[in-house]
């Protein structure tokens, strides 16, 4: 574990401890009231979601055609993050969404494509569960098609919804983006990168233990 | 020695050697640094128990699976550099038949005949048959063919192209008497040809007095390397009884 | 070479597939079988919700499509003929276009089965813009089985196939399933708005256009190893 690990997981244990007080006392917003704030959590959330998946595609790109291990690895770390991220923005959106349209779910483009997208990255992970072995270099496919897909998913969900207006009228979204937000966003890549590390590292332990049975084998 | 290096025709060679190849699946040892080297006009045939590491070492031959450790020269050439032109020297008799069952034997050679870019298809087809025996059956479904018919056609299917390099994995299961013999009559004429011919089997009545060299594999090491081996059958039951319990390959601690 | 290697690898399928035709047969009556379940779900006193028809033609399409998919390499599976086409010294992207091209015909052949029954259960015109909804129809099942193609491939080595080769293939063919419906919606409509189903027609077309091109790039590099 590098030297920076602990003290970086304290910090962020601090900042999201933190978070709730900052977060009480952002000013108070006045069409949407209390509601409003879970967007301090939410947008975060959904940042994270998205660069995990960035993450998650590169790395399978660069693993597909190098081969080089340690790009699988960390996909797959960032398909996890990807998954749990993704959920948490899923289920802070729908929460903000049933106050502020008095709907669940609505098919907004926005969260119609983040779950199309969660959903590859669930399919990813089911493909290495139970994929068996060599599933790594298809799931390093599926992740490539899976970017290539996010303005296909993109344009067609827009349109789709357009052509059925929907009779919620979507209020413009005043986003104060004050230091609360600032904070909350720092703290959520603070704990993105400590999840990645530590979940990347925990594949390498996990390569270096086959390593160990295969010269034990010798 | 000027190998052709034309696409058509498939790279040229003398000889397959296997250098240290290794190959993990996961924590399992599939292969362990096994070296040997195969001549043209001689038979090489790689002995062992099932679970032996047989198939996985035809395998990274054939360039269908690629080697964790060591590599595979093939004279002057190795598989990463040299792709379809390699693949082209190479024919491979798989556990599996490799055949299409709804396909006549015909279509079937005449096929695989095509992919290979055989110059005149039909007729490497209708030789092809002819060297099966099987011209009066040629245009009947594989699925309506017994084992040992099945197994005539899936070799010549593998040798349509005519491989430098001929890889056989447990070419004899499932064959009566007359078909076995069939093999062993067309292994021979292939070594007289002056093809490389690799060949996996744990059937020793019939590698008897046919290999050049034998390797014998345990648990993916290669336990012996014998040139000319005389009687393969109790020298296997020797080896295996020996190497029983103990791990590493000779000279290895 | 090339050309060449396509057209033996799809003459070997349709060669079967004529000699057997379990794919067919197995296929139209399982895409017939679900538009016969979709109406029965979602038909109100004879008569089909708004935009039904386009959707239930859809859903057959992938269902049956996935079905297809799945059989036309568990018989490449069967006798390991997938490795005998891999260790030819062709191209392999050709013999990706050789597979996908078969796949096409199959599911060509169940639309044809399909288009004129939904129109009998729908009571839709389906043959007002006869050439607009077969390019819809063609641009819609060349994406999915393109998609479909390189994963049914790439999957006939790994466990639970089965399962994965939806798993994986709907969530990634969503935009040919929104474009296909909506364009074909559109054309059923009496009215029918042309700059919205050259608009979804572009758009499958994109999509055709990327993904070939991104499966026969990753083909080789997918089917090795």
């Amino acid at each position: 574990m590098p030297k920076w690990f602990m003290p970086a997981a304290a910090t962020c244990g601090l900042m999201f401890a933190a978070s709730p007080f900052l977060i009480a006392n952002a000013p108070y917003e006045s069409t949407m009231g209390l509601v409003q704030k879970i967007f301090y959590y939410h947008m975060p959330s959904a940042g994270m979601f998205l660069i995990a998946a960035v993450v998650c595609g590169v790395a399978s790109v660069r693993y597909l055609f190098g081969g080089d291990p340690r790009q699988d690895r960390l996909a797959w770390a960032a398909a996890e993050l990807t998954v749990l991220f993704g959920a948490l923005a899923l289920v802070t959106g729908p929460l903000w969404a049933r106050k502020a349209w008095g709907v669940w779910w609505q098919w907004d483009v926005r969260l119609t494509s983040s779950l199309m997208g969660w959903m590859v990255a669930v399919a990813y992970l089911l493909l290495r569960r139970y994929g068996g072995p060599g599933s790594d270099k298809l799931a390093a496919g599926l992740a490539l098609f899976g970017m290539a897909n996010v303005p296909f998913i993109y344009i067609s969900v827009n349109y789709w919804r357009t052509i059925h207006p929907t009779t919620t009228v979507v209020p413009t979204l005043p986003v104060s983006m004050g230091v609360p937000f600032w904070f909350c966003f720092a703290a959520f890549l603070l704990l993105f990168v400590l999840l990645l590390r530590l979940r990347v590292r925990l594949e390498e332990q996990r390569a270096r233990v086959d390593a160990l049975y295969l010269s034990l084998d010798q | 020695m000027s190998p052709s290096t034309s696409l058509r025709a498939g790279l040229d060679f003398d000889a397959v050697s296997a250098e240290d190849v290794s190959r993990v699946f996961g924590r399992r040892r599939a292969l362990s640094k096994i070296s040997f080297r195969a001549r043209r006009g001689a038979i090489l045939g790689l002995l062992g128990p099932n679970g032996a590491g047989k198939s996985t070492m035809i395998a990274v031959l054939a360039t269908l699976l690629r080697p964790s450790g060591g590599r595979i020269r093939y004279g002057a050439y190795e598989a990463a550099a040299s792709g379809p032109a390699l693949r082209a020297a190479i024919g491979l008799l798989g556990h599996d038949l490799f055949l299409y069952p709804e396909l006549t034997a015909r279509e079937n050679l005449v096929f695989f005949a095509g992919m290979h870019a055989v110059a005149d298809p039909d007729s490497a087809a209708a030789d092809a048959l002819r060297q099966a025996g099987l011209e009066s059956r040629a245009d009947d479904p594989v699925s309506s063919f017994s084992r040992g018919m099945r197994q005539r056609v899936a070799l010549e299917r593998a040798l349509i192209h005519e491989p430098r390099l001929v890889l056989l994995d447990e070419p004899f299961t499932g064959l009566d008497d007359a078909s076995a013999a069939a093999l062993l009559g067309r292994l021979q004429a292939l070594r007289a040809s002056g093809a490389i011919v690799v060949l996996a089997t744990h059937d020793l009545d019939l590698a008897e007095g046919l290999l050049d060299h034998a390797v014998f594999l345990r648990d993916g090491r290669m336990v012996e390397a014998v040139d000319h081996p005389e009687r393969v059958r109790s020298m296997y039951r020797e080896i295996m009884n020996r190497r029983a319990g103990l791990y590493g390959p000779p000279g290895a601690a | 070479m090339f050309a060449r290697i396509v057209w033996l690898v799809l003459r070997k399928d349709l060669t079967v597939e004529v000699r057997s035709l379990e794919i067919a047969y197995t296929t139209v009556f399982f895409a017939v079988s679900c538009v016969l379940v979709f109406a029965f779900a979602l038909v109100r006193e004879g008569q089909a919700p708004e935009d039904g028809a386009a959707g239930i033609l859809w859903i057959s399409i992938a269902f049956a499509g996935t079905l297809a998919l799945g059989r036309a390499f568990e018989r490449e599976r069967q006798s390991e003929t997938l490795r005998a086409l891999l260790l030819a010294p062709a191209p392999r992207p050709a013999i990706y276009v050789g597979k996908l091209l078969g796949i096409l015909a199959l599911l060509v052949a169940a639309e044809a089965v399909l288009l004129p029954l939904v129109a009998l259960l729908f009571q839709e015109d389906v043959f007002a813009h006869p050439v607009w909804l077969a390019a819809v129809l063609l641009t819609g099942t060349v994406g999915f089985a393109a998609v479909g193609t390189l994963f049914a491939a790439m999957l006939v080595r790994a466990r639970s196939r089965d399962v994965l080769l939806p798993v994986l293939l709907y969530p990634i063919t969503v935009p040919v399933i929104i474009a296909g419906v909506r364009a074909t919606a559109v054309l059923l409509q009496p009215e029918v708005e042309m700059a919205l189903v050259r608009f979804w027609l572009a758009l499958l077309v994109a999509f055709d256009v990327v993904f070939v091109t991104l499966a026969l790039w990753t083909f080789e590099p997918l089917m090795t190893d």
